[in-house]
C-alpha cells in the first residue's frame, strides 16, 4: 500500500514494532525482518536507520514519512517537520538519575559548589530542563554507556530515557525527577505533507485504526 | 593559503552565478512586464525601525554607528519596503508595485538552501485589497516561477485568520488559545490534538487545520475565513488554479501575515521555495495604513528544485 510514500523506518528498539505496524497497515516487510545488513528497500518504500536519523531525513524530504520516538524529536526541536500521530507503542521516560543514597548528589553539588555536572546523550533536553528549573549545569556529552559517568565521579547527576529502569537499578542509581515521557510518532516532510496529502492521510488513518486495534 | 568566510555565508563562482543569472533574469523579465519597478534598500537598517514591524523574525546581526544606534542586517524585505511606503511614497495614489533582487540575513541553522545569507526575490503590491490584489500576487507568482522553467511546483493556499477565527467561533480561553496555536505553528498536530481532548474543546479545532487539497476541503468549514478563499479561487486564472492545492493549517513563520498566505512547494525540493500572503496591517504601523500583499523567493532554492526536476526528467 505504501505506492508512492518513501518510509523511514527506526533500527533499533522501535524497529519490531514498527515493522508489526507497517504489516498491519498492508506494507510488506517480509524483505526488511529477512536482512538485517540491507538499508534501502526500494521495492515498498522502506529505508532503514538510526532512530536519531529519521528527523534529518523527514526534513530534507529523502524520506516522506517517518517512525521515531518523541525523545529525538524533542531533542532535535529545531527540525521542520509535520508530528501527525502518537503511534503509543515503545513507551519510556526521560529522566534525572543519580547514585542510589539518602543524600541527593546533584543536590548536594548546587548547594556547595553551585553548578551540578551532568551526562548525557540528550545536551539540549538536559540543558532545557536545568534551565528551566532555575538550576545552573554543566552539561557532559557522552556516547557511550550514560550509567558510567557517575559511577566514576565524572558527573554527579545523568539525563537519560529509561523503560524499565533496570540498568539504572543494577548499576546502583535511581531516578530523581521525570522530565517527560516518550512514545513513537508518525513524521512527515513538510511539503511531501500537502503535496502527497491523499497518500499520508491514508497511511495515517489506517495507522491510526491499526493502534486502536491493537491497544 | 585558506581563509575562512563566516558559517552561513558562501562564495558564489562563475559556473553557478550564471545559472543563478538566468533565474533572476527571467523573474525581473516578468515583474517589470508586470509593472513591478525594481528598489534597492540598505542592507542595514536602524534595529527599531525593523522591529516595528513586529514581524516575529528579529535581526540576527547588529552593529553600533559611531552615534552608538544599533543597526542591524534586515531579516526580509518586506518592511524595509513599508518603511519605503511611508517615507517615500507618503502621498502617492495607491497601488503601488515594487519588485526586489536582495540579499537578507538570518540566525538559522545553515544548510544546503538555507544560508545567513541569502538571495530573495519577490513583490510587494500595496493599497490593492484582497481578493483582487491576492488573485494579481498569486499570477504574477505563476508568471515568475514559469519563466524560471520550474514544472512541477504547486502552491499551498491558506489563510492567517482562519484559525484564530476558528479559536473565537469556539470562544477558546486566552490561555488555551496560545497553546494550540503555539502547537499548530510548531506542526505538531499530536500535542495539538492532546491538548484539544485534555480542555474538552471542539473536535474540528484538529481537524480542520489538517484539511488539504482541492476546493472540496472549503465545504468542511464555514464563515469569512472560507469565502475569502473560495473568492480567490474563484477570480484566479485557469493556470494558476491548476497549481493551486489548499491547506487550512498553513502557518507562515512571520507575524505581520493578516489573511490569505501561500507557500511555494516543488516536490523535487523537501523545503517550500519560497512564500507571501496578506499583510494588511504592517503598512499601518508605519503610518500609511493600506492592505498590501507581496511574496518572496529564495534564488538558491529555485536553483536546487530546477536542479532536481532535471535529475527526474532525465531519470
Amino acid at each position: 500500500m505504501s505506492g508512492e510514500l518513501t518510509i523511514a523506518v527506526p533500527r533499533g528498539a522501535l524497529l519490531r514494532e514498527t515493522l508489526d505496524l507497517l504489516d498491519a497497515v498492508g506494507i510488506d516487510t517480509a524483505e526488511v525482518r529477512g536482512n538485517d545488513r540491507k538499508l534501502l528497500f526500494a521495492d515498498v518504500g522502506i529505508v532503514t536507520m538510526r532512530p536519531s536519523d529519521v528527523p534529518t531525513y523527514v526534513e530534507a524530504g529523502a524520506a516522506d514519512v517517518g517512525i521515531t520516538g518523541k525523545d529525538v524529536l524533542t531533542e532535535q526541536d529545531e527540525r521542520e517537520v509535520v508530528e501527525v500521530l502518537d503511534l503509543g507503542f515503545g513507551p519510556c521516560r526521560m529522566i534525572v538519575a543519580t547514585i542510589d543514597g539518602d543524600a541527593d548528589p546533584s543536590a548536594e553539588a548546587l548547594r556547595r559548589l553551585g553548578v551540578v555536572r551532568v551526562a548525557t546523550k540528550y545536551p539540549k533536553t538536559a540543558a532545557r530542563h536545568f534551565e528551566a528549573t532555575g538550576r545552573q549545569a554543566e552539561i557532559v556529552e557522552v556516547k557511550g554507556s550514560v550509567e558510567l559517568a557517575p559511577l566514576t565521579g565524572l558527573v554527579e547527576a545523568i539525563v537519560d530515557l529509561t523503560a524499565t529502569g533496570t540498568t539504572l537499578r543494577e548499576n546502583g542509581l535511581v531516578i530523581r525527577e521525570e522530565i517527560n515521557t516518550s512514545t513513537a510518532r508518525l513524521i512527515a516532510n513538510p511539503v511531501a505533507h500537502k503535496l502527497k496529502a491523499a497518500a499520508i492521510d491514508e497511511l495515517t488513518s489506517r495507522m491510526r485504526d491499526a493502534r486502536s486495534v491493537s491497544a | 593559503m585558506i581563509h575562512p568566510i563566516p558559517n552561513g555565508t558562501r562564495d558564489v563562482l562563475p559556473d553557478e552565478m550564471r545559472e543563478l543569472r538566468a533565474i533572476t533574469e527571467a523573474m525581473r523579465g516578468v515583474f517589470d512586464r508586470r509593472g513591478y519597478g525594481e528598489v534597492w534598500t540598505p542592507t542595514i537598517e536602524f534595529e527599531d525601525v525593523l522591529r516595528r514591524g513586529e514581524t516575529g523574525v528579529d535581526p540576527a546581526y547588529r552593529v553600533f554607528d559611531d552615534h552608538g544606534h544599533v543597526m542591524a542586517l534586515r531579516p526580509d524585505m518586506t518592511v524595509p519596503i513599508a518603511r519605503i511606503v511611508a517615507t517615500r511614497y507618503a502621498n502617492a495614489e495607491p497601488p503601488l508595485r515594487f519588485s526586489y533582487f536582495a540579499h537578507a540575513y538570518r540566525g538559522v541553522r545553515p544548510h544546503r538552501g538555507q544560508m545567513r545569507e541569502f538571495l530573495q526575490a519577490g513583490i510587494e503590491l500595496v493599497g490593492a485589497p484582497g481578493p483582487d490584489g491576492t488573485v494579481e500576487a498569486l499570477t504574477v507568482l505563476c508568471e515568475a516561477l514559469d519563466a524560471v522553467g520550474l514544472v512541477g511546483y504547486r502552491i499551498a493556499l491558506g489563510s492567517a485568520s482562519l484559525y484564530p477565527a476558528l479559536l473565537q467561533t469556539f470562544g477558546v480561553a486566552d490561555d488555551a488559545r496560545e497553546v494550540l496555536l503555539a502547537a499548530l505553528h510548531a506542526r505538531d498536530f499530536v500535542r495539538l490534538a492532546d491538548e484539544v481532548a485534555t480542555r474538552g474543546l471542539p473536535e474540528a479545532l484538529v481537524r480542520v487545520p489538517q484539511l488539504r487539497g482541492g476546493p472540496e476541503v472549503l465545504d468542511e468549514i464555514t464563515g469569512g475565513e472560507a469565502s475569502g478563499l473560495k473568492a480567490i479561487l474563484d477570480h484566479v486564472p485557469a493556470e494558476v488554479l491548476e497549481r493551486l492545492v489548499l491547506d487550512l493549517g498553513l502557518a507562515r513563520g512571520l507575524g505581520y501575515y493578516t489573511g490569505s498566505v501561500f507557500d511555494v512547494l516543488d516536490p523535487a525540493l523537501g523545503e517550500p521555495l519560497g512564500g507571501g500572503g496578506r499583510y494588511d496591517d504592517l503598512l499601518a504601523r508605519f503610518g500609511r495604513p493600506l492592505p498590501a500583499v507581496g511574496f518572496a523567493l529564495h534564488v538558491d532554492r529555485l536553483h536546487l528544485a530546477l536542479a532536481g526536476e532535471e535529475r527526474t526528467a532525465t531519470a
